[in-house]
């Protein structure tokens, strides 16, 4: 009993933290779901992949996997570069998700740029259970992504719309992170890194393969230039 | 559909593998009762930043701007989300209408 009072008082404290990730889920999720059925797959395959894989940036990267020849290698290490920046989430996290116990696993699985952006942030309100505080904001976003996307795939079933451009949604989301997080710290260096050793590599590697040597040039831009940016911090 | 069922379970299992291992990594690496490393710490604090750039230009890769419209959907559309997000700050008002000004200009106006 105490317990179970113990759980419900994390949940009223996590939603509404959460209202924020719940309109932008629901709207990606949506997106998602709409150009799944464009290319031919319904709510169940929809709601799986949300379910399963709960990583949003490359759902949408995978709607042109799906759609291209069989290669799960590729798909392998296209999902590792593009989440490649969940390592450093998870970094953060070492300390914050020390205490989570058999939690834990459940907390790493679901740690999205979203719950990752609202944990590691937010310590819960006095009196609240940190892991509990901690699973019932993962478990909200978690559900929030996958009733989106089921949403999404059955607008898509009923409703025939030109779906040009909608996959710039994911565009949307990324330049709406970058902008929260100039607007979060004075230190830009390491935004302006990212955009220019990216912007190079598109330009030196061509479309095809500059997503590993733009990683390689971040990390040795980031290394070189640390002292100069860790002088710069909590200017 | 290009892809057989087992193809298709494959491919998905392939990304939340990926996806997975990418979110498990650290703390296997970094376990609770060991040190971690001062630079992996500095790292933890500057990629997300340098990520969600490389991210932005990941996404407009396919832009060309030496063939019309030489990038000008894009570049309206994101020049919006910026403003409508510094002005409201609100997620879904920028991600919803940033895509819906995009949708738009490419289906009417840069057909």
């Amino acid at each position: 009993m105490e317990e179970k009072k113990k759980r419900r008082k994390a949940l009223k404290a996590a939603f509404p933290l959460t209202i924020p990730v719940l309109t932008g889920y629901l709207f990606l999720g949506i997106g998602f779901g709409v150009l799944m059925s464009t290319i031919g797959y319904g709510l169940g395959w929809t709601v799986l992949m949300s379910a399963l894989i709960f990583a949003g940036s490359i759902q949408y990267i995978a709607i042109a996997l799906l759609t291209a020849a069989f290669n799960p290698f590729y798909a392998l290490l296209l999902t590792l570069l593009v989440n490649a920046r969940h390592l450093f989430y998870g970094i953060a996290m070492l300390e914050r998700y020390k205490g989570a116990g058999k939690l834990k696993p459940y907390l790493i699985f679901g740690l999205t740029d979203e719950t990752f952006s609202l944990l590691s942030t937010t310590e819960p309100p006095e009196g609240v259970e940190r892991k509990w505080f901690q699973f019932f904001v993962t478990l909200l976003d978690h559900s929030y992504w996958v009733a989106g996307s089921a949403i999404g795939a059955i607008i898509g079933a009923l409703i025939e719309f030109n779906t040009k451009g909608l996959d710039f949604v994911l565009t949307a989301l990324f330049v709406v992170i970058l902008v929260g997080q100039w607007r979060s710290t004075k230190n830009h260096i390491p935004a302006l890194i990212g955009l220019a050793a990216t912007a190079i590599c598109l330009i030196f590697f061509g479309q095809t393969n500059f997503m590993i040597p733009a990683m390689i040039l971040i990390l040795a831009a980031l290394t070189v230039l640390r002292k100069r940016i860790e002088g710069r911090e909590n200017v | 559909m290009t892809l057989t069922t087992p193809q298709l379970l494959l491919t998905i299992a392939a990304l939340v593998l990926g996806t997975v291992a990418t979110r498990f990594l650290p703390f296997l690496l970094f376990p609770p009762h060991k040190k971690t490393p001062h630079y992996i710490l500095y790292l933890g604090e500057v990629l997300p930043y340098a990520v969600i750039g490389l991210l932005v230009v990941f996404c407009l890769k396919g832009v060309s701007l030496v063939a019309a419209p030489h990038g000008l959907p894009e570049l309206i559309a994101i020049l919006c989300i910026i403003g409508v997000h510094f002005w409201k700050n609100n997620t879904l008002l920028s991600i919803g209408g940033g895509t819906l000004v995009y949708m738009l200009l490419v289906q009417y106006i840069f057909v």
